[in-house]
């Protein structure tokens, strides 16, 4: 037996047919190129298995020695880390695909070219990951958080005003969950944390639109009406390119009014189940709002004149929609009569305070949140006057 | 020999392929956009099996072709006959020094190539080097006649392809599996393969017989290729970095990881598998009388 003294590796009873390859490949990732390592055995068939294993490796071999040769490590040889595992890096490479943030990424492979916001401040927010675990953290389940068991035991005129909102609720739903799904796919894997937000914010819409329907449909067969003005102007959400953009004006500016709407619902609603609703929906939506009004704080802060783009855009939604009438009247009228909980005088005056009192709320709302933006007050004051009335 | 060139003012250097595979039109489109970025022009054929290609490579309509070991046997022969002659500029490094086997159960009563005298050997097709020719030629050695001394139960899985459709060799280790024959032919490696993916069982079978080392494919050039434009074929190829990532997905797909300059010294045991079947005459002609591409 040859008993020079080669790197050797024993493989006992272990065959190329049972995993050899693995000790072969470890022991030779220890050798430099051209270095040579003796295999032992006593499967019967390890020459002829050594010799075809090494050989689609590369390597050359002698009898029961292979000779290492680097070829398949030129495979990595221009490869490139896809940013650190840690945090996101400024930007994002699309050739590197759907790889894992930090991954050794072979080169030649396909450009994401689906993912075109490979920035990271174009989607970017630092409480993106926190977000997202508070997401995680507060996930419901409608069939057990809320109590359906309830009886038709409300005005026939109020039930009707009830499944009136909840359909409208629900198109603007449909709107909030359609604008966050369109960008999600265009950010980049690099910002994972973000994509991970937008996904759970898809989620929250979908259950939300499941909830209104569902009481909706509590008492009734039919649903009300949606109105094309109210289509209009979640149309504008919907159609908006940049997400930056879309992230202002849907969640700032419409998820932002939605909250005291919510909040409305969940105080003056007529029965438990809308009030449960009402509750569950807008803690959600406080995080929606959250995440797009960080990440217009962290734009803004970045480059202060994107504030004049975001006048703009509010001006040209105002003017897309100045012909249309806002809100469907069947809704309005829908919120006075479910404030009010009956059809008397008294009732209804108060119902319509009520209202009153919310839409004064929102633009309150809308004006504070402008002014974190940097907007002076009574830029804010006149920005939100501006905004539809079709709240969302 | 007088080859029928094509139009004089056609540069185009032509490669013939067969197509054995649907990935042959995938391979060669990639390596005619390669040739493109290296200003080589180059296009490609392909043909449905080796004993065309190597007419059409003798007849001058292509200027290289890349072809099976059996094939640079017959074109060698052919070329030779007709006072020409043919070379081999450049192989893959997975071309060389390789070996086929002959495999038996290993719960079976045979432990030598002696043992097989009136048995069953099954093969791959019958123009497989590999898989049927060279291993049918190591028994031959060993005193064992086929037809005479033992039975040849071959599979012809693309007749014509001189092999590269590993089905002959896969089914034949199926029929060692079902215990149909009582020894099976195969390209070593692909004894790897086969028990990798599970057709044969591992620890099931045992090797008897090993054949000396042989080269497989290679670009077979004709006289009448523009040698200037052959080197730099040659040049290019050679050149070829697996860790080029414009090239590396073309030389994944045809199974080499560097292009070699070509050599010949180890297809002598072809060449005498070749004779001793009655395969092809010393003038490249067909004689095997049960051979239909």
């Amino acid at each position: 037996m040859d008993t020079s003294p080669l790197p050797t590796i024993d493989l006992e009873h272990l065959g190329f047919d049972r995993g050899a390859h693995l000790l072969v490949e470890r022991a030779l990732n220890e050798l430099d190129a051209g270095q040579q390592l003796r295999v032992l055995g006593t499967d019967p068939n390890l020459k002829l298995h050594l010799r075809a294993w090494a050989s689609a490796r590369g390597h050359a071999t002698d009898g029961n020695v292979v000779i290492k040769d680097d070829v398949l490590q030129q495979r990595w040889r221009s490869a490139t880390r896809a940013g650190d595992a840690a945090a996101p890096v400024e930007h994002a490479e699309p050739t590197w695909g759907l790889a894992a943030r930090g991954a050794l990424v072979e080169t030649g492979g396909p450009a994401l070219a689906l993912a075109d916001l490979v920035e990271r401040d174009a989607a970017w927010c630092d409480v993106a990951p926190r977000l997202h675990a508070h997401a995680m953290a507060h996930q419901w389940d409608p069939a057990t958080a809320i109590d359906w068991t309830h009886a038709d035991d409300l005005p026939v005129e109020v039930e009707d005003a009830v499944v009136q909102v909840m359909t409208y609720l629900v198109e603007n739903e449909q709107a909030a969950l359609m604008v966050p799904a369109r960008h999600l796919v265009r950010i980049h894997p690099q910002y994972r944390e973000v994509v991970a937000f937008l996904a759970t914010q898809v989620a929250d819409e979908a259950r939300h639109v499941e909830v209104f329907s569902h009481r909706a449909a509590l008492h009734r067969t039919t649903l009300g009406s949606s109105a094309v003005a109210g289509r209009l102007s979640l149309q504008t959400l919907v159609d908006e390119p940049d997400f930056t953009l879309a992230s202002f004006l849907l969640t700032v500016l419409g998820e932002g009014t939605f909250l005291d709407l919510l909040s409305f619902l969940e105080r003056y609603a007529p029965d438990p189940v809308t009030r449960r609703v009402a509750q569950l929906t807008r803690q959600d939506e406080a995080r929606h709002v959250a995440f797009g009004q960080a990440h217009l704080e962290h734009r803004v802060a970045l480059d202060p004149t994107l504030r004049e783009e975001l006048r703009r855009a509010i001006e040209r939604r105002h003017d897309a929609l100045r012909a249309t009438t806002g809100l469907n009247a069947d809704v309005e009228d829908a919120l006075v009569l479910l404030a009010a909980g009956e059809f008397s005088i008294a009732a209804v005056a108060a119902g319509y305070e009520r209202v009153q009192e919310l839409r004064h709320a929102m633009h309150e709302g809308r004006t504070r949140r402008l002014v974190r933006l940097g907007f002076s007050a009574d830029d804010a004051d006149a920005l939100s006057a501006l905004h539809t009335r079709n709240f969302m | 020999m007088s080859p029928a060139p094509r139009g004089a003012d056609d540069r185009t250097f032509l490669l013939g392929a067969v197509a054995y595979d649907p990935k042959v039109v995938t391979i060669w489109e990639g390596f005619r956009r390669w040739f493109d970025t290296q200003d080589f022009a180059f296009d490609f054929v392909l043909y449905s099996n080796y004993e065309r290609q190597v007419n059409e490579l003798l007849a001058g309509r292509i200027d290289v072709a890349w072809n099976s070991p059996l094939a640079w046997v017959r074109a060698r022969r052919a070329s030779a006959a007709a006072g020409s002659s043919v070379s081999a500029p450049v192989m893959r490094d997975s071309d060389r020094d390789l070996t086929s086997i002959i495999v038996v159960r290993d719960s079976g009563p045979i432990g030598k190539t002696a043992d097989l005298r009136h048995k069953t050997v099954a093969t791959g097709a019958v123009d497989s080097p590999q898989g049927t020719l060279l291993p049918i030629d190591r028994l031959r050695a060993d005193g064992l006649e086929p037809g005479t001394d033992f039975t040849v139960r071959r599979f012809d899985v693309g007749v014509g392809l001189h092999g590269d459709h590993v089905g002959g060799e896969r089914d034949a280790a199926r029929a060692l599996a079902r215990g149909e024959v009582d020894a099976a032919c195969m390209l070593a490696a692909n004894h790897l393969l086969f028990v990798r993916e599970g057709t044969l069982a591992a620890g099931t079978t045992r090797v008897i017989a090993e054949t000396a080392p042989f080269d497989h494919c290679n670009m077979t050039v004709g006289e009448h290729a523009d040698g200037d434009v052959v080197a730099r074929f040659t040049e290019l190829l050679l050149a070829m970095d697996y860790g080029d990532d414009e090239v590396r997905p073309l030389l994944d797909l045809e199974g080499l990881h560097q292009w070699l300059p070509g050599r010949l010294e180890l297809y002598a045991p072809l060449e005498q598998a070749v004779d001793r079947a009655g395969f092809y005459d010393s003038d490249g002609h067909i004689t095997a009388s049960d051979y239909r591409p």
